[in-house]
């Protein structure tokens, strides 16, 4: 499932105090919700890169790149096109179980979509499925017949081709 | 390496920067600054409210077109500088601030005197720098002035805790700072400049407009041969005004909601737009689909984020105006053909004289009227002075009808409209050039919410002329309410207090009323000759509109007149 109009941006920022503030603000005065942010150390460990999804047009988008770009500490933004690049997402995914029926359903589940069992407790399987974005969508729908009582994602993350 | 406290490095590294002056206001969280400022060869001027010495400063920067430079304490001192840095962002205006703080250790816990400065600041500036050890100081200083003076300019501040200014530590001052990913340099791409001389060159109806970016980039004498190489009629937007004499034939004015009834009507009708160092701002060019129609737009300017953030252009260059507007110049000689006879010029040249005979040609009597004013203050100001606005009806008079001449500077706060800017920054532009005379076009309503630097500029001893048109009332806004609120007039009466004149002495300035021309000529030439700072009140009726004047939702080309 692909939803409308989610761009995703790309930057490379200097990895110091205050940079994601800066960000973060050009989003708000644009009034646009980050859908998820990713944020991390590249090869160089003064550089981050954040990978932030938000949901714009393209002509605004781009206006809005130039911008981030013009920022001081943004190395580089790029405004991600999917066909270049390799995009994965983490997620957790708690599921109550509260008998055996349900949870070798559950295990069946995991099995068919082949994702991985990050730990099962007495009432509960947690499940971490590392996918593009559709992907994580795809299995959180599909657990939806379940209970799940919880969810943690990370937001994509980007790499280029 | 020395070893120096916070403070001495700062004041070192402000003199490395040649900075001769320095605006401010003292306080406990600065006073480690003061303390090396007084015997470091720096003038420091002190104002009477925290924003009244941003204004200077940024006054200052343009005068000169160098940085200007404000010093404040913490907290109270800091957020009483926002609006006045907000006003240096939105007309890019390179001015550094050095505020206090609160010691490191006590950032972030509501200690007494503390605000959060990068958080407040980080909209309004281009950076804000805030040191977290002594050693940090030099270099926050270098960077601090080549972002505020490079590339787009605009302010930058230096926030400086308490304990960073005290504690020694070892200094050394870099001759060069580079900002990684910050690029203020573009080499401009030639091939889109050599489109864009073709598209000016097959155009019908071209016009050259020429925003503030011209006057950043001290390029007006580009502008001015490009226009007499070609004959091709320029207008300019508000801050762009002065950037082409006014004075020239093919000068037609400002654009935008106060601008003149040639320049509206003339963008409205050109093919071809040609526009240097300007921001397409919702002011100039009103209804944005109004204003595009069927023409074609070259944008120049420096920032990239310009390009497609408020127009989509035709064709655009992107780099310093220097190189890329010389580039165009040399690509257009390299095959222009003159075009003086063509019908656009006959056009463009009547319909000026039309309008200038009917604004500028002698209308009889000698009484008051705002426009009548402000022509003879242009007739008896030297043609090199100084000219800065408040905000209201005075500064749409003096866009209208304030000619500047090619020696000239008109400095006025166009992006952010603040009141109260121009008295303290035409005090700014009195310090950066002494010599020239310095005088400011001001409202009643405007005036009062800065005169108290009616203080500094007598005891610093730099005299500036104020102009109040004085109509006892908030005149643009009153004139909205008469205009599209049926006459329900509210909250924009302020009466007949105070007595400027009376206010003028209590500070120790001059103060004289005039109640003709006449009167007027006499108050103005007096002050020139005694270099005394001078209150001209001038009354005038509350009843007078500005116009032409383009509603709000309207294309330029729908000006009441
Ligand atoms: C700090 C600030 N507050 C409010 C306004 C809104 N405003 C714009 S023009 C104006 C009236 C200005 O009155 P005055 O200075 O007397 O000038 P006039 O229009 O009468 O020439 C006001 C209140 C503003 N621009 N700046």
């Amino acid at each position: 499932m692909k939803r409308n109009n989610l761009k995703t941006v790309s930057l490379l920022v200097e990895n110091k105090p205050g940079v994601l503030f800066r960000v973060a603000n050009h989003f708000k005065r644009r009034n646009y919700n980050i859908e998820s942010i990713a944020v991390g150390p590249t090869e160089d460990k003064t550089v981050s890169r954040m990978v932030i999804t938000m949901i714009a047009d393209e002509k605004s988008a781009l206006s809005f790149t130039r911008l981030l770009r013009k920022t001081i500490d943004v190395l580089d933004v790029k405004l991600v096109e999917e066909d270049n690049v390799i995009s994965r997402e983490l997620a957790l995914v708690k599921i109550l179980t509260k008998d055996q029926a349900t949870r070798d359903s559950v295990i069946e589940l995991v099995k068919s979509k082949g994702v991985k069992v990050a730990e099962v407790t007495e009432d509960s399987i947690i499940i971490e499925v590392s996918d593009s974005f559709e992907g994580v969508e795809d299995f959180i729908n599909s657990a939806s017949r379940f209970t799940v009582c919880s969810i943690s994602r990370t937001g994509v993350t980007v790499i280029e081709k | 390496m020395v070893r120096l406290s916070g403070a001495r490095a700062l004041v070192e590294s402000l003199k490395l920067e040649n900075v001769g002056i320095v605006f401010g206001y003292p306080g406990g969280a600065i006073i480690p600054v003061y303390d090396e400022l007084k015997d470091s060869g720096i003038r420091h001027i002190l104002a009477r409210h925290e924003q009244c010495a941003a204004h200077m400063a940024d006054g200052y920067a343009r005068a000169s077109r160098r940085v200007g430079v404000v010093v404040a304490t913490s907290g109270p001192g800091a957020t009483n500088l926002v609006t006045g840095i907000a006003t240096a962002h939105l007309d890019s205006s390179p001015v550094v601030a050095i505020t206090g703080q609160v010691p490191t250790s006590l950032l972030d816990t509501d200690a007494f005197q503390e605000a959060d400065v990068p958080g407040i600041f980080n909209p309004i500036t281009k950076y804000v720098f805030q040191p977290r050890s002594a050693s940090e100081v030099p270099y926050s200083v270098k960077a601090a002035f080549y972002l505020a003076s490079t590339g787009r300019t605009g302010p930058v501040v230096v926030d400086i805790p308490k304990d960073v200014q005290t504690k020694v530590d070892d200094m050394s001052f870099p001759d060069k700072v580079t900002v990684r990913g910050y690029t203020p340099y573009i080499e401009p791409d030639s091939t889109a400049v050599a489109r864009a001389a073709e598209i000016l060159l097959s155009a019908e109806k071209p016009i050259l407009l020429a925003g503030g970016g011209v006057k950043r980039s001290c390029t007006e004498d580009v502008l001015l041969a490009l226009a007499n190489n070609l004959m091709l009629p320029v207008v300019t937007t508000f801050m762009g005004k002065g950037s082409f004499p006014e004075d020239h034939i093919l000068s037609m004015g400002t654009i935008g909601m106060h601008g003149t009834y040639q320049a509206n009507t003339l963008i409205t009708e050109a093919d071809v737009v040609v526009s240097f160092g300007a921001r397409f701002s919702d002011r100039s060019t009103m209804d944005i689909n109004g204003f595009t129609n069927r023409k074609k737009v070259i944008q120049f300017d420096i920032d990239p984020t310009e390009v497609g953030k408020n127009i989509e252009p035709t064709e655009f260059v992107v780099g310093d105006l220097r190189r890329s507007m010389t580039m165009f110049c040399e690509e257009l000689m390299k095959r222009a053909i003159t075009k003086n006879e063509s019908p656009w010029l006959k056009r463009v040249i009547s319909l000026k004289q039309e309008y200038d005979e009917k604004v500028f040609g002698n209308n009889g009597n000698n009484g008051l009227s705002s426009p009548k004013i402000i022509k003879k203050i242009r007739e008896v100001l030297p043609s090199e002075s100084i000219v800065t606005t408040e905000v209201g009806q005075n500064q749409m008079w003096a866009k209208l009808y304030f000619k500047v001449a090619q020696q000239g500077l008109f400095i006025t706060s166009g992006g952010l409209g603040t009141m109260g800017f121009g008295f303290p920054a035409a005090i700014g532009a009195k310090a950066a050039k002494p010599s020239v005379p310095v005088l400011d076009i001001a409202g009643d309503g405007s005036f009062q919410m800065t005169c108290n630097s009616l203080a500094t500029s007598v005891t610093e001893n730099l005299p500036v002329i104020v102009c109040i048109l004085n109509n006892s009332s908030l005149g643009l806004v009153a004139q909205w309410q008469r205009t599209f609120y049926n006459k329900r007039y509210y909250a924009t009466w302020l009466g007949s207090t105070p007595d400027f004149v009376k206010l003028a002495h209590a500070y120790g300035a001059e103060g004289v009323r005039v109640q003709s021309l006449d009167e007027l000529e006499r108050a103005l030439k007096q002050a020139l000759r005694c270099e005394v700072t001078t209150v001209i009140d001038i009354p005038i009726s509350p009843e007078e509109d500005v116009l032409p004047f383009v509603p709000t939702g309207g294309s330029l080309k729908d000006m009441l007149v």
